[in-house]
């Protein structure tokens, strides 16, 4: 579904992403963990495709299609989606009509008409319960005040109305609360299937426990330099990063 | 022969068709003098520091634009907020049309400047208010020495308007080019409400220069709710001139929606002459080409307990500019006055300008007043946000700048004039967004 080869990227001239390769196939689930500043958020911003960031070499292949060059909402269109680290504050753009506008937009790039309004109340009723997210909440302005877990529990319950093939969640976890983390996970859990994949970018286990991985990579200075299954993750919990650290500079 | 001078000259014929012994041929004979000696404001004078009128003084004017012509509804019938139920007072060229109008004299007067002026049973209204808020500045008093026709509207004690009000000038291009001066007088008794739509438009690519003047007075617990609408031609240019006399406990709001034009000025003045009075102050302004606008407003708090509140928004393209000078005075006696001003621009070129500048002088001690402006782009990591949900930049962009400008929209009690706004902005965005925020 996803395969990135030879990735690198860079912003304002700075090189960040120094060549990585990642190939996620239908219904897997990748964790990526690494130290601060490793580019773990940058690769999650390339794939999505933020502007920012210029691809210097390499390329990244959707469903069989390179994809670079695409505009972010295309390739929102295409079924990838992220999961943002800080979501964006949208002072008076509801939950509601921001959901309806997104979904539509994406149905017309498809040729597809506007969901009809009883289809979309339906549709948001039933992914507001998933996520367990108060009804009034979704005529509030997006993300406007809300409080860290909110905004985590927000992203995915848009990643729930959009269904995207591919769901990059950036430290998603990062803010939340054990209940929140639970509810989260379990949203994530729910819409996984054999058609779609999740690729997790964690600083920590913790949310593994929950959202469990098929592999796990470790991300330092802009490389991959470790592969390897959940049973790595639990080594890093235990032994930190400086021992990986040492590995690669050695 | 300047336009000044033609003015000036233009005048003395003008006043000889009047009653010479009349209360209003005094005013016109004293504002006239303060024209030729002011002359039309230059930028050399503090309010008009950002706002040059050199250009479009040199049009050749006509000053009295001559015959009438005639407008068919099906026509113009989209520059009317046609889906609601109003009064209509509808001038072309200046000249009143009643074909177009809708006017009325039952519990309510409804009707023409020109009446109220000239006949007797106005006398005492006239002489009790007509000029009396307007300021001696020049171009108010250019506008009081020709002034003639325009609206009148009174809502005697008690009384609300059962619709609202439309008046809109229409310009047909007839002259090569034409000045035009309204002249509006509208009083509203105590405890009585009235709702005001008004509108400029130029039908042809002929320049049109307006120079209207409108009074307002807002008698105790009144409540006045007016709605400017400048969405004109690149041909035409409007300096309009509010003033607004409050007495206690009335409210009267404007709401300013400056989408396009050569040149705008707003000056907007708001008197309080009475305790827990509220004014409200309300602009969206979204410009492009080389569209200027200049939101000139004060609010002069004169007595304890009121409040004002303040809170324009601009969107600038391409070589737009806007000024926004708002200023707010707070007299000795005017403790515990509540006064809030603010001021957000987005440029969304590098080549737009915009120059605000708060102006509060605070003689009270116990007052709370605020003011703040930003100017600034639109965010990039919100628009990356939008994008990486499938919605494409352009509507992003479009959404953001809804959003931006929604908040002045939700005090507009009429929800018509709030879907035509949205239309508007939508069509000036150019983006079809499906639904209302």
């Amino acid at each position: 579904m996803l395969k990135i080869d030879n990735l690198h990227a860079s912003v304002e001239d700075k090189s960040i992403l120094k060549g990585i390769n990642l190939e996620v196939k239908p219904g897997e689930v990748h964790a990526i963990m690494g130290p601060n500043g490793s580019g773990k958020s940058t690769l999650a911003s390339v794939i999505a495709g933020k502007e920012d960031y210029e691809v210097t070499e390499g390329n990244i292949e959707f469903d069989g299609e390179d994809i670079e060059e695409l505009a972010a909402e295309e390739r929102a269109h295409k079924g990838v989606f992220l999961s943002f680290q800080y979501p964006v504050e949208i002072p008076g753009v509801s939950v509601t009509n921001f959901m309806k506008t997104a979904i539509n937009e994406s149905r017309k790039a498809k040729g597809l008409e506007d969901m009809p309004a009883k289809d979309m109340l339906k549709l948001i009723r039933e992914k507001s319960e998933l996520l367990e997210i108060d009804r009034k909440f979704l005529s509030r302005s997006l993300n406007e005040g809300f409080s860290g877990g909110e905004k985590k529990r927000n992203e995915i319950f848009q990643m729930a109305m959009l269904e995207p093939k591919l769901a990059i969640l950036d430290e998603t976890d990062s803010g939340l609360d054990i209940d929140a983390l639970r509810i989260v996970a379990n949203g994530v859990n729910k819409l996984r299937s054999e058609d779609n994949a999740v690729v997790v970018i964690t600083h920590y286990q913790r949310l593994l426990d929950y959202i469990v991985p098929d592999f796990v990579h470790v991300l330092y200075n802009g490389k991959i330099v470790k592969s390897g299954t959940k049973e790595l993750a639990h080594e890093l919990e235990e032994k930190g990063y400086d021992w990986i650290k040492e590995e690669v500079n050695a | 022969m300047d336009l000044k001078e033609k003015l000036v000259s233009s005048f003395l014929a003008f006043e000889n068709k009047v009653d010479l012994d009349s209360y209003v041929h005094d005013v016109r004979s004293e504002a006239i003098k303060v024209f030729e000696e002011k002359g039309f404001p230059s930028k050399k004078e503090e309010a008009w520091k950002y706002t040059s009128l050199n250009k479009i003084l040199k049009e050749d004017y006509s000053v009295f634009p001559k015959q009438e012509n005639a407008l068919d509804y099906k026509d113009v019938k989209k520059y009317f907020i046609h889906d609601i139920d109003s009064y209509k007072i509808i001038f072309i060229d200046g000249k009143y049309s009643s074909h177009l109008s809708e006017t009325t004299h039952d519990g309510i007067d409804v009707c023409l400047m020109s009446a109220a002026l000239n006949k007797p049973k106005y006398r005492l209204i006239i002489e009790n208010y007509f000029n009396k808020a307007a300021s001696k500045d020049s171009l108010s008093s250019l506008n009081t020495a020709f002034s003639s026709e325009g609206a009148y509207i009174h809502i005697p004690k008690n009384k609300i308007a059962d619709k609202p009000i439309q008046v809109i000038h229409f310009s047909t291009g007839n002259e090569s080019a034409s000045l035009l001066q309204p002249r509006n007088l509208i009083v509203v008794e105590e405890n009585s409400h009235v709702q005001i739509i008004e509108r400029h438009q130029n039908l042809t690519d002929n320049p049109v220069l307006t120079n209207s003047l409108t009074e307002v007075f807002a008698k105790k617990r009144a409540i006045v709710d007016y709605y400017k609408i400048q969405n004109d031609t690149s041909s035409a240019s409007l300096i309009d001139n509010t003033f607004i006399k409050q007495q206690r406990e009335s409210i009267a709001s404007v709401h300013t929606f400056a989408f396009g034009g050569k040149l705008i000025r707003n000056n907007l003045n708001f008197y309080q002459e009475g305790e827990r009075i509220d004014s409200i102050l309300k602009g969206v302004t979204i410009l492009s080409d080389k569209e200027h606008v200049d939101h000139n407003t004060l609010v002069h708090h004169i007595e304890p307990n009121c409040e004002s509140h303040q809170d324009y928004k601009g969107i600038f393209g391409d070589n737009s500019t806007g000024v926004f000078n708002g200023k707010i005075i707070v007299e000795k006696e005017a403790q515990k006055t509540n006064a809030f001003q603010s001021n957000n621009n987005i440029l969304v070129s590098d080549k737009a300008a915009i120059n605000t500048k708060p102006q509060l002088e605070i003689f009270a001690d116990d007052v709370k007043c605020s003011h703040g402006c930003t100017i600034g782009q639109l965010d990039e990591s919100a628009l990356f946000y939008m994008q990486s949900r499938g919605i494409p930049k352009k509507e992003a962009k479009a959404l953001l700048m809804y959003a931006f400008s929604n908040n002045v929209l939700s005090s507009v009690k009429i929800p018509e004039i709030k879907q035509r706004i949205n239309k508007i902005i939508a069509n000036k965005l150019g983006v079809d967004i499906g639904f209302d925020l």
